[in-house]
């Protein structure tokens, strides 16, 4: 039944200020056919897990099964049956979007006609007819993306590694790609990607592990992870700060957990079970109770509330020395770090506003 | 989803490997046919080498026996197969700053093929460079002197000399952080290896360290064998050291090492090199 088992994954990188401990003992079970994402921030290690299962970089220690087959012992079985979109599109930028798809079919070993067929087959279902015969060089990052992802799909793969795979693209390419994503998934295909959007979790995995300094910090359903950050926020903005004590009482009779105020005390906000309902309520008894509000709404937990509920701190989505590098690569489109799916997401519902 | 045999054919090594190399071959000729920059470099610089020294210097240095013209091709010639093998090193470096050597590294190829398909287009490369060069000289009054075969033997020898070298730059690629730091490592070292020789000069006209640095340099065996083989010599005496007396085999020695140490390190290295 499962066709990824890890066990103990460590890898410790030197680094100018001290040893990093990319992976420090991770475990991850992958059941057959279904989708797990690896969530967690930039640094956190998902980068150095997918790089290990696809054979690129040796474990210090532990051990790596993908369907069966040992990564280090033998590379090449598991490079037979896998796909992989790593972080940064891997793409040959002078070569058109079918000679690229050709060349990875005939280093899968198709043979020529085949690989010249399925290349076809690719360009079509991914839409990428405009970058089939022009050099990538001039195409945007989505397009790069798909060319990437189909890259993954020459052969159809017993497990699929997407490392990030919408990170850095505009919000249409990304929900583009999520339907990508989704269908190959309705055909059953293993899936194993990772992203830092707790949103992109929920709409395309099964299962969730959410990973920090390189270990499992937690890993569930989508549901169990928000029933135990508690599903979505409750946020008001108060006109007098005076305020603050009565409306946080109430609040906290709606939520799932403790409220917290902001540090000017005008803003209030809690995690709750029924986002609606519980707005409802909160409202009708803060209007009873004379409380002037700017604003009020709801919003979907982020990452950053799974973090401090995990672990008491705040994703670190500082940058990390790795962007340095990154900056050297500007075809690849670096990610706003602020940049929340969610924000521009056409199924998000609106936010409700109340003046 | 169109069903694709997961299972795939059983290939020997061997066409592996050899079908491996192609198609990465291939690929990186492709990568040369579109970008203009590499192709006036292959193209341009060997037609300017040979226009400007036989030009400019023809009238101020002396070779005994034979004119300037005659003596500088198999330098020129030397100059550009040592020059081409650094864009090896160049273009694994830029493969892996892009990323594209993790996408072949996570398909199911032959270990060398990358490595294989680099050197070969720049043996590719080289050959291309080298005819033109011979059609600019022979403009501008260079000879070859000898029979059919001793020019093919020399053309043979300066690429193998060409494409040995180019694991050497392979290797160098694979180790530095940026394409960056090879171009500029790569012209600290070349620079005295091709300019304090006999490429240009006959080295007994250099200062005596120089002189001496010359005579014992594996690119003044190369173009002393180039200049035998293409009967460019002239009269001048032939410095009174093995390397020097046996130019063709050493370079034939040269060429072996180069090959048994650097391949084998290439693909261990290869194996284990993963972009960031
Ligand atoms: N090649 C490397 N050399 C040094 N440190 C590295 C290297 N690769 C990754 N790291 C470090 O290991 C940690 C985990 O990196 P990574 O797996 O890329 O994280 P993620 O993909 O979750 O952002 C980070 O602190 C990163 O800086
Ligand atoms: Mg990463």
């Amino acid at each position: 039944m499962t066709i990824i088992e890890a066990r103990g994954l460590t890898k410790t990188y030197k680094s100018k200020s001290g040893p990093v401990h990319a992976l420090a003992g991770l475990d991850l079970t992958v059941p057959r056919g279904t989708v797990k994402a690896l969530l967690g921030p930039n640094g956190a290690g998902k980068t150095t897990v997918v790089k290990m299962l696809t054979t690129l970089i040796r474990p210090d220690s532990g051990t790596a099964l993908v369907d069966g087959i040992d990564v280090v012992a033998n590379p090449k079985g598991v490079r037979r049956i896998i796909g992989v979109s790593g972080q940064y599109a891997a793409v040959d930028e002078n070569l058109t979007g079918f000679e690229n798809l050709e060349m990875v079919g005939r280093l899968y070993h198709l043979g020529g006609r085949a690989a010249r067929k399925r290349a076809h087959e690719l360009i079509d279902l991914f839409e990428l007819t405009a970058a089939g015969n022009r050099p990538v060089k001039g195409f945007s990052g989505g397009m790069r993306r798909r060319i990437d992802l189909a890259g993954a799909l020459v052969i159809n793969p017993k497990v699929l590694f997407l490392d990030e795979p919408t990170t850095g693209l505009d919000p249409r390419s990304r929900l583009a790609l999520w339907d990508v994503i989704k269908r190959l998934v309705a055909d059953g295909t293993t899936v194993l990607l990772t992203t830092q959007y707790l949103e992109e979790a929920d709409q395309l995995s099964d299962d969730i592990m959410v990973i920090d300094g390189g270990k499992a910090i937690a890993e569930g359903t989508s549901d169990e992870l928000k029933a135990q950050i508690g599903g979505h926020r409750l946020v008001i903005a108060l006109v007098n700060a005076a305020d603050s004590a009565p409306a946080r009482q109430i609040m906290a009779r709606y939520g799932s957990g403790e409220p917290t105020v902001t540090t000017d005390g005008r803003g209030v906000e809690v995690a709750v079970t029924d986002g609606p309902a519980g707005l409802q309520h909160v409202l009708a008894e803060l209007g009873a109770a004379g409380i002037d509000l700017h604003d009020a709404g709801m919003r979907r937990p982020t990452l950053d509330d799974v973090f401090l509920k995990l672990t008491g701190h705040k994703a670190d989505l500082s940058v990390t020395d790795d962007d340095e590098t990154d900056a050297a690569k500007p075809a690849k489109g670096r990610r706003a770090r602020t940049d929340n799916p969610s924000d521009a997401s056409s199924d998000t519902p609106p936010r409700e506003l109340v003046k | 989803m169109t069903a694709i045999a997961s299972t795939l054919p059983d290939w020997n090594p061997l066409s592996l490997w050899y079908s491996d190399g192609w198609t990465v071959t291939k690929r990186n000729l492709i990568k040369i046919k579109r970008s203009p920059d590499m192709l006036v470099f292959a193209v341009i610089q060997p037609i300017m080498f040979v226009v400007l020294f036989s030009q400019v210097y023809a009238g101020a240095i002396q070779v005994q026996g034979t004119d300037y013209v005659q003596f500088l091709m198999a330098g020129i010639f030397a100059q550009t197969v040592v020059f081409g093998a650094t864009f090896s090193g160049a273009a694994m470096a830029q493969d892996l700053k892009e990323g594209i050597i993790d996408r072949f590294r996570s398909l199911p190829m032959s270990a060398s093929a990358v490595l294989i398909g680099r050197t070969n287009s720049d043996l590719v490369l080289n050959t291309i460079s080298m005819v033109i060069m011979m059609a600019t000289g022979l403009a501008v009054g260079w000879r070859v002197n000898s029979t059919v075969p001793e020019f093919l033997a020399g053309v043979g020898l300066l690429l193998l000399f060409g494409y040995a070298f180019s694991w050497v730059m392979a290797l160098l690629g694979m180790s530095v952080k940026s394409p960056e730091v090879i171009n500029n490592a790569s012209f600290l070292i070349l620079f005295p290896l091709t300019f304090i020789s006999n490429a240009f000069v006959p080295s007994e006209t250099l200062p005596t360290p120089l002189r001496i640095f010359a005579e014992f340099n594996p690119v003044s065996s190369l173009v002393q064998a180039a200049r035998q083989l293409f009967g460019n010599e002239g009269s001048a005496p032939v410095p009174d050291i093995w390397t020097m007396q046996n130019p063709i085999l050493t370079v034939l020695i040269g060429v072996a090492v180069m090959l048994i140490v650097f391949v084998p390190l290439c693909i261990r290295k290869f194996a284990s090199i993963s972009s960031r």
